[in-house]
């Protein structure tokens, strides 16, 4: 783990995918920069996995062209080396330890077994390691694809999902070690269907939905785009919808109260209090990130 | 090589390899004693009688391992690939090893050591079943003749060339309970039945012996098959060499532009 230097820039340029009648991914640009953590975000089904296999080698593009560094990922000698993946479909045999998944790939990888050794120390799976994978849960399942990603200490990791089947503890570990290869200068690519899961470790998003790109800045860009919610609640129902429509704010119900987007909590209050009308819960929602991402990817409903 | 490496790994270490070399090894045991016996303790005076007497037992007997013992090779060589489309393993092995022909190659080559030992196994099973039943009370186990010491090097060599069919099978028909299935179908029923009906009539007789199981019958130089009353006739031992290899190539190449060509999902 002790890289330093810089990863390569991971490009996606004009990229398509249709299987039979359907464009799962159309015209799909965008860039990861090394040294940060960019979030591959879309509700399921959005194209996110079959443009990390065009982008893999895995399937092959029906247009456009996806590179790692200055050329396709096929084209690196030693590929494992230069990109640490983990896919979502890719599977263990059940019958293998977790020790001997990894010395399987470990050859291609070029590293040795006490590599492996040391990889499921990392991953936190010291115990089980000898043991087979067909008991495995779901989030050691997940432990293991990020050791087989890790194998060949690659500069760029592209990781599908690796939230998934993940314990609340074991989503924090991921997000410090995410952090650390970024920091270190890694490439490092995730991807997820749900943006709060991210939205705690990534500096850059792209967000793709029915297979076209929809939004890619920085985080903080994204959140500019953000409007800050208030949640309302009074026994005067007709007056309180009143007092909003006088306003030219937009609600929408929420429970036995209101939400009010793009107003804060103070200016809601004033108002209340201004027109002498009682309240009985006043809250600030913060800014509506996971409202833009829905807003964008047209899940949104409003 | 690190390809070959990895192939390697991945068939010893899972238990398949030993499972399968365990009942291969009992199963030939098995049948040799039956084999023996029945030569040994055929009633002498009946007429029409198929039963091989000599050093022709002998071979017959020793070809077990492949005429009767070819199943197990084929499955374990198919199993090399059809594992990883069962498991989803294919996903991993090409984000390692991209080039699909290297890795074809690789899988073709790291079955080389399993069809060793499961021939060598296989063969010691045989004989170590059937020699002491021929020697003690037939007409001798024959284990110094050099046609008998043919057929068992070449019983180990045919072994080999079945595993690595197996493996471009496998590269062809993916789905391992269909490669399973038809694996048997064809080794158990459909190949016997052709030979039979196409060894019966004189046109068709020569297309038989290019049949993969005849063709292992030709390079070992012994076709109990024939004996037993199908066609005799057999393809020499380097025509036979080469009909095997050509299929081994053959289905590999048809593997190779079908399976392995397709994305993987």
């Amino acid at each position: 783990m002790g890289f330093t230097g810089t990863g390569p820039t991971l490009s996606v340029a004009g990229l398509g995918k249709t299987f039979g009648p359907i464009r799962a991914v159309d015209d799909l640009s965008f860039t990861v920069r090394p040294g940060a953590v960019t979030g591959f975000l879309g509700p399921n089904g959005a194209g996110k996995t079959t443009t990390l296999r065009m982008l893999l080698g895995l399937t092959r593009p029906s247009v456009g062209r996806a590179l790692v560094g200055d050329r396709p990922y096929a084209g690196h000698p030693t590929p494992a080396r230069v990109v640490g993946a983990a896919i979502e479909s890719s599977g263990f045999h059940p019958g293998r330890t977790g020790l001997g998944h990894l010395g399987v790939y470990a050859a291609q990888a070029g590293v040795d077994r006490a590599r492996c050794r040391e990889l499921i120390e990392f991953v936190g799976l010291a115990d089980a390691g000898d043991r087979q994978v067909g008991g495995y849960s779901l989030g050691m399942r997940q432990r293991l694809a990020l050791a087989t990603a890790l194998l060949g200490d690659p500069p760029a990791i592209v990781l599908d999902e690796p939230a998934n089947g993940l314990d609340p503890e074991g989503i924090v570990w991921l997000r410090h070690l995410l952090r650390a290869f970024a920091a270190q200068g890694r490439t490092v690519l995730v991807s997820s269907h749900v943006l709060a899961e991210v939205q705690h470790t990534v500096d850059d998003v792209v967000i793709i939905a029915a297979g076209r790109l929809v939004h890619a800045s920085s985080l903080t860009e994204l959140a500019g785009l953000a409007a800050p919610e208030t949640y309302v609640q009074s026994p005067a129902e007709q007056a309180l919808a009143d007092l909003c429509r006088a306003r030219g704010w937009s609600t929408r119900p929420d429970g036995a109260g209101l939400v009010v987007t793009g107003v804060l909590a103070a200016e809601v209050g004033a108002a209340a209090y201004a027109a002498g009308l009682e309240l009985h819960q006043l809250a600030g929602r913060g800014v509506g990130l996971e409202d833009v991402f829905l807003r964008l990817t047209g899940g949104g409903g409003s | 090589m690190a390809a070959l490496v990895a192939e390697y790994r991945k068939l010893v270490s899972t238990r398949m390899w030993w499972l399968l070399l365990i009942v291969l090894a009992g199963y030939l045991a098995f049948i040799g004693i039956v084999m023996a016996a029945s030569f040994v303790f055929a009633p002498e005076d009946e007429s029409g009688s198929v039963t091989l007497e000599g050093v022709d037992a002998a071979r017959a007997i020793y070809g077990l391992t492949n005429a009767v013992g070819y199943v197990f090779p084929l499955v374990i060589g198919s199993l090399a690939i059809t594992t990883e489309f069962r498991h989803q393993t294919i996903t991993e092995t090409l984000l390692v090893e991209p080039r699909r022909g290297v890795l074809l190659v690789a899988k073709l080559l790291a079955t080389v050591p399993i069809g060793l030992v499961y021939g060598v196994v296989g063969t010691l099973a045989v004989v170590g079943a059937s020699a002491p039943l021929l020697a003690g009370w037939g007409d001798g186990a024959f284990l110094g003749d050099r046609s008998v010491l043919a057929v068992l090097a070449l019983g180990v060599v045919v072994t080999v060339l079945w595993a690595m069919i197996g493996v471009a099978f496998g590269s062809v028909v993916p789905n391992q309970v269909a490669a399973i299935v038809v694996i048997l179908a064809f080794t158990q029923f459909v190949e016997p039945i052709a030979r039979l009906a196409l060894g019966a009539f004189d046109g068709t007789d020569a297309i038989a012996r290019f049949l993969p199981g005849a063709a292992a019958d030709g390079l070992i130089g012994s076709s109990l098959f024939g004996e037993l009353g199908g066609s005799g006739e057999l393809l020499s031992r380097p025509a036979a060499l080469a009909v095997l290899l050509a299929y081994a190539g053959g289905l590999a190449l048809l593997g190779r532009f079908t399976t392995l060509r397709r994305d993987v999902a």
